[in-house]
């Protein structure tokens, strides 16, 4: 878990220092120790649970949502209704990732019970 | 207001992590999973309030992705869960390569050559994930236009378009004004994705579905790196590629353990030529096979102590996962123990069998994996293999010429009885025989899977 601590602060550190922010090597390191936290918490993951964890992750992969509101929203000249187009077909494929893997996967944790 | 937008992104990232956390356990799992809703829900709510947005056109694509994944969620029946992952994995892959352009179309001038690189990475995985998980979608909801199409070639075809990508975003590199550079990019992986997954079998879907999950937080992480120098980006940049490598590394590692499973390698799942390798009639090269009635089998239950479940995807095929249940239960209450085998690429994705067998309300503390169960096999008086067969072929521990050698299997033949129900004495997808079936021990079960079942059922109960 020392992986994640680091990851915080640094996520922290970065966000905070507006300067920093646009970094590639500091996005780069974040994205590193991203992966490890994420190798070390889904190697613990037991098989049963795999495919509640695919379609859970599978709707956390769904923050590209973020991005495409931010490039539906950011303000452009009327001659940029291409990226306001893209970012709305955008919008919409990616809240359907999230609604619907958040959903799908709540539906299906719900069937495991433990013998009674 | 910005420092609050950067902590809202903070406090996502953190409820993502521990969200995975609560996976690792059943009993914790729901409460992770909507940890991690929650993470979501906050990073949009703080995206939305700190902006100054125009959010008529957001809002309508809000509402109608909403529309279609909460429909598309509550209507999906479990065996077709498969096709519902991959589809959803297109879609965040799809939004992610369409982030990207729509950034390259309005941010210019302002793309610094580390953003155009995340710009062409983004376009080439999210569009590839698009493709090959709407043609691994199409596979596995067995629609009839795409079979298992190889031809000569295909491995330089996709090599080539591969580099052609690489060219293009070299291109890219020097002509960032032009979005035409980026649409031929996107188109040619495109294509990439359908070739590459539209020749993988039926069986390798568990690690093709796997592999797509991770591109799909890849091209989210790379979007990230994408969003990074535009004002409102830099804060949002750090959740993207934070939650993007966690599901990118989750899907890595679900591919080992399939990969490892089949004991192939990943470059042999995706280019490889394991398939049916020969056609013709199978049942010649069985003699001596000894066929058994239900009643008889009900005998051999009634006096066992303890009988294991070998489920295959041909158990879901047949529907017969509920009536698997009732026969569970009744052997229960005759005070005889009832387990479960499950082999790690059972079904057609990682953990599917147990998501069936949850389904059908067998509860999960019954649901052992391979390791577990194999251990305990010589002390078990009857199995019985519903809908399996490559993952019970004893030669993929005797033959180390079979296609399948050293593939690690559940050790059926171990048990003092062996029953195999199955329609015909066909071959699995390896296309190579399976000598279990005739074994000293064990009895085949002509017939449907559910039917045998049923039958097996009214022939143990006293009426």
């Amino acid at each position: 878990m020392q992986a994640m601590n680091t990851l915080l602060l640094l996520a922290e550190q970065t966000t905070s220092s507006t300067q920093a922010a646009g970094s590639p090597l500091l996005l780069l390191t974040v994205f590193v120790l991203a992966i490890f936290v994420g190798i070390e918490i889904i190697t613990k993951i037991p098989p049963m649970l795999h495919t509640p964890l695919m379609s859970g992750s599978n709707a956390i992969s769904g923050i590209t949502l973020i991005g495409a509101l931010l490039s539906v929203g950011s303000r452009h000249p009327t001659e940029k209704i291409l990226g306001c187009v893209l970012g709305c077909l955008a919008v919409t494929l990616a809240t359907t990732n999230v609604v619907g893997g958040f959903l799908v996967t709540h539906r299906m944790l719900g069937m495991f019970r433990k013998k009674d | 207001m910005l420092v609050n937008v950067d902590l809202g992104y903070l406090l996502a990232a953190i409820l993502f992590i521990f969200g995975l956390k609560g996976l690792t356990r059943p009993r914790t799992a729901v409460r992770g999973n909507m940890l991690g809703a929650l993470g979501m829900l906050v990073a949009v709510v703080v995206t939305l309030v700190g902006a100054d947005f125009s959010v008529t056109f957001i809002l309508l694509g809000l509402v109608i992705g909403s529309a279609v994944g909460v429909t598309l969620a509550l209507k999906i029946q479990m065996t077709a869960m498969p096709q519902l992952v991959a589809l959803f994995n297109g879609f965040g892959g799809g939004a992610s390569a369409l982030v990207a352009g729509a950034y390259l179309v309005t941010n210019v001038q302002s793309q610094s050559s580390a953003e155009l690189i995340a710009t062409a990475a983004s376009g080439l995985i999210g569009a590839m994930t698009f493709s090959g998980s709407l043609i691994a979608f199409a596979k596995l909801q067995e629609l009839r236009f795409v079979g298992n199409i190889r031809f000569s070639g295909q491995q330089t075809l996709n090599a080539m378009l591969l580099i052609a990508c690489l060219v293009l975003a070299v291109m890219l590199l020097a002509r960032p004004e032009s979005a035409f550079i980026y649409c031929v990019l996107v188109l040619l992986a495109l294509v990439l994705g359908v070739f590459s997954v539209i020749s993988i079998g039926g069986a390798d879907m568990p690690v093709v579905i796997a592999l797509l999950n991770s591109y799909s937080g890849l091209a989210a992480a790379a979007t990230g790196f994408v969003l990074s120098n535009s004002v409102q980006g830099q804060s949002a940049a750090n959740i993207l590629i934070i939650a993007g490598s966690l599901v990118g590394a989750s899907g890595l590692i679900l591919t080992r353990i399939m990969c490892a499973a089949m004991n192939r390698s990943l470059a042999n799942v995706l280019f490889g030529s394991l398939g049916p390798t020969r056609s013709g009639p199978d049942d010649d090269v069985y003699v001596n096979v000894k066929s058994t009635s239900a009643e008889e089998v009900a005998m051999l239950i009634e006096v066992a102590r303890r009988v294991v479940i070998v489920p295959g995807y041909g158990m879901a095929v047949a529907q017969a996962q509920h009536s698997v249940s009732d026969l569970t239960k009744l052997l229960e209450s005759k005070k005889i123990q009832v387990e479960f085998g499950i082999h790690p690429v059972a079904g057609r994705m990682p953990g599917h069998m147990n998501v069936l067998l949850a389904e059908a309300d067998i509860p999960y503390d019954s649901l052992k994996e391979m390791n577990e169960i194999n251990s305990t096999m010589d002390q078990t008086d009857v199995t019985i293999v519903l809908g399996a067969n490559d993952v019970v072929n004893p030669v993929a521990r005797t033959d180390a010429q079979s296609p399948i050698a050293g593939m690690p299997i559940i050790d059926v033949d171990k048990s003092r009885t062996v029953v195999v129900i199955k329609r015909s004495l066909s071959p699995g997808f390896s296309g190579i025989p399976n000598p279990l079936f005739t074994a000293e021990n064990t009895l085949m079960l002509f017939g449907d899977g559910r039917k045998a079942v049923v039958d097996i059922i009214n022939a143990l109960k006293p009426d």
